[in-house]
């Protein structure tokens, strides 16, 4: 009874509880089957029509407007076949039938009695294509992967890449520049996303354990408002130093090579690096160091089998944040690669800008997201710790 | 404080080779971050060619501010990106922290809170333009129907016009782009304010509902005064990052010059429009205007160094 009581008052929070989840994961739902469905029925109706019985709700604005008098067939008024092919060429749009239905009939009476609702009537349209068989809705898969295929290839026609394009002697104008190397595709900008980030993590991982091992265990002259220095350095915008690196490297011909990002992303990552591996560092238990000099380690000893081992866990969600960063960024990417070297966002943004359609668009998205998420869903922790730790950065 | 620290016996050993560690961290420091921040500054007081200081672009008869004229012309023909700045920290920042807060509160009472957790979180994991891709879709809009965007299905469903969410009017589409942002950054804040909550002392919760406080005033009494300094952070650190604000912004509010902040707008004004002095002068007041923050992190960090 009590355990029964205590569920009860806790439904209301139950309810806010999921209702939020679900406000923030719908979004990211309808992408995913979006991503998933053809074209054609992505301009055709929203998402969430994968779920519902389509052909029903069609049949269901017929019969309730049109049924009386045209017939469950819909032939029954002479002269107006409503299954016929060309009649319905006629209506290729709903606002065409809208305009139709407000027009009186020959003899004076109003065509409907009550308007449809726009709904309904691109409804009853679709019903009736279905029912003459004009639609190739009715041959088209409800869900399919070929967007994934598409857009990894780099291909933005009405068709799908395998069918247009793969094999074919005679392949559409649209096939042009498509391929698994293609540079308009998501296959090639997803390697170059990884050509990025991977050493643009490593190098300033490697340089903050260098300096954060110096600023813990060195005793040297400056060592203290040194680091306040690089406290400081860590809000600087990255926007503050996008012009003069571009004119130096357009300069030095470093534009548009993966060297120039590296390094610019290294510059970027350091400060905040440092000062985590150094807050990390110098917290490490002192004995350790203490017994190591007294053994005879030197620093260097001491940095590679004490402090690198020791601050794994640190150095981990550091990675993981440095990572996810580079990974995601446009603003770099957009200045010091753009089109010659298209990462990932940067071809997701031209792909918005060539408005190629929902479809492809969240194939693509999607793509970028999955290592991310796979990132997410197997190092909860460290990636936690990593973002929340390096969330005032760049 | 540091001198009164007896420095471990390693410490001693070999001081100059601190350099060899720290030279490639400094180097790269020096090109990357210091020496073009002055150099911005630098351009930011040059006319666009560079061939001389910026009191050569002014006009007879208007407005000059001499070596700043640059800043003269990003307040005068740019006023619309600080007032979207303003209403991009203005919204975003109060409600994405009371948002994490609520949300933190909440499923702190229930047993599946890490995966509810998970779910918030999960947007901070990809990149702005996968969320303003995903977001694009939400607030898709069609002069007729049928409406693929949710947003606009639900209005038509209730027989309200749909509205052009990002392309409609400039107010509109900073609204939408702001609800974009709190979806991504309220993981963020939820996270640092849960793990601050479970950090209050449970005992002085207890003893304040023995006192016989509700619900509300224990809240509002004892655990907010608690975690008032988390609280603080997550509001500074949420004004810079909505400061810098950029992807979003160039991905969803394309073609709209109403839409504009402070970082699209210096990137348009330097890599389309050739505007290096405009351009930098921006750049300039962006880390003006983050430089009180910078200030704060610094006192924050000397406070602690004292306590260890």
């Amino acid at each position: 009874m009590n355990g029964l009581r205590k569920f009860l008052s806790k439904v209301p929070l139950h309810l806010v509880i999921i209702g939020l989840c679900l406000i923030w994961i719908v979004p990211t739902l309808g992408t995913f089957v979006t991503s998933l469905r053809p074209r054609q029925r992505v301009l055709q109706s929203g998402w969430w029509t994968v779920i519902l019985p389509k052909q029903d709700e069609g049949e269901a604005a017929y019969t309730e407007y049109c049924a009386e008098c045209h017939g469950s067939g819909g032939q029954a008024v002479d002269g107006v076949d409503l299954t016929s092919p060309d009649l319905l060429g006629e209506f290729s749009r709903s606002v065409q039938l809208q305009i139709l239905l407000q027009d009186e009939l020959p003899d004076g009476r109003p065509h409907v009695e009550t308007m449809p609702s726009s709904q309904e009537l691109v409804d009853t349209l679709e019903y009736l294509r279905q029912e003459a068989g004009v639609v190739e809705g009715e041959e088209l898969p409800r869900l399919t992967i070929q967007n994934y295929v598409d857009t990894l290839v780099g291909y933005v026609g009405r068709g799908h890449w395998v069918d247009e394009c793969r094999g074919v002697d005679d392949p559409a104008p649209g096939c042009s520049g498509t391929g698994w190397f293609s540079r308009d595709g998501m296959a090639r900008a997803f390697v170059n996303s990884l050509i990025v980030s991977i050493p643009a993590t490593i190098l300033p991982l490697l340089f903050a354990a260098f300096a954060g091992y110096a600023f813990s265990w060195f005793d040297f002259p400056g060592r203290q408002w040194m680091f306040v220095v690089l406290v400081g350095l860590q809000i600087v915008p990255l926007q503050m130093t996008l012009i003069p690196i571009f004119r130096i490297y357009a300069s030095l011909g470093l534009t548009g090579s993966f060297l120039g990002v590296w390094l610019f992303h290294t510059g970027f990552g350091l400060p905040y690096a440092i000062y985590l591996t150094r807050n990390f560092m110098s917290a490490l238990p002192r004995d350790l160091f203490e017994s190591a000099y007294l053994d005879g380690a030197s620093h260097w000893t001491a940095f590679w089998r004490l402090a690198i081992p020791l601050s794994v866990p640190a150095l981990a969600s550091l990675g993981i944040f440095q990572f996810l960063w580079v990974w995601n960024d446009l603003l770099v990417a957009l200045v010091f690669l753009g089109s010659g070297h298209p990462v990932l966002t940067w071809q997701i943004n031209n792909l918005v800008g060539r408005f190629t359609g929902q479809h492809l668009l969240a194939a693509a998205a999607f793509v970028s997201m999955v290592l991310p998420m796979i990132v997410f869903f197997s190092m909860q922790r460290f990636f936690v710790r990593g973002l929340m730790a390096g969330a005032v950065k760049g | 404080m540091a001198d009164e620290y007896q420095p471990p016996a390693i410490m001693k050993l070999a001081g100059r080779q601190a350099w060899y560690y720290l030279l490639p961290a400094i180097f790269v420091l020096l090109i990357y971050v210091v020496y073009p921040s002055v150099r911005t500054l630098y351009l930011s007081l040059r006319t666009d060619d560079l061939t001389a200081w910026a009191t050569a672009a002014c006009v007879e008869g208007q407005p000059c501010w001499g070596i700043l004229q640059n800043y003269q012309k990003a307040f005068t023909e740019a006023t619309v990106v600080f007032r979207n700045n303003a209403m991009w920290i203005a919204l975003m920042v109060p409600f994405v922290t009371a948002a994490g807060l609520g949300i933190a509160v909440l499923v702190d009472r229930v047993s599946y809170e890490s995966l509810a957790k998970a779910v918030i979180f999960l947007p901070m994991a990809i990149s702005f333009v996968g969320a303003s891709v995903i977001w694009g879709l939400v607030y898709h809009w069609r002069s007729e129907p049928p409406q693929i965007g949710l947003l606009n299905a639900i209005l038509n469903g209730v027989g309200v016009q749909p509205v052009p969410w990002t392309t409609g009017g400039a107010i509109t589409a900073t609204l939408a782009m702001i609800v974009v942002g709190i979806w991504m950054w309220t993981g963020f804040s939820m996270t640092i304010l849960s793990a601050a909550l479970k950090g209050v002392p449970q005992e002085l919760i207890e003893s304040a509902r023995v006192a016989g406080a509700t619900e509300f005033q224990i809240f509002w009494q004892v655990t907010v005064p608690i975690i008032l300094p988390t609280i603080v952070v997550v509001l500074t650190t949420m004004t810079i990052n909505v400061l810098k604000i950029f992807d979003i912004v160039f991905v969803l509010g394309k073609g709209q010059p109403g839409t504009q902040v402070i970082a699209t707008r210096m990137y348009i004004e330097q890599f389309n429009q050739n505007n290096t002095g405009l351009s930098s002068a921006l750049a300039i007041l962006l880390i003006l205007a983050v430089l009180p923050i910078g200030w704060v992190n610094v006192r924050r960090f000397r406070e602690q160094e004292k306590i260890r």
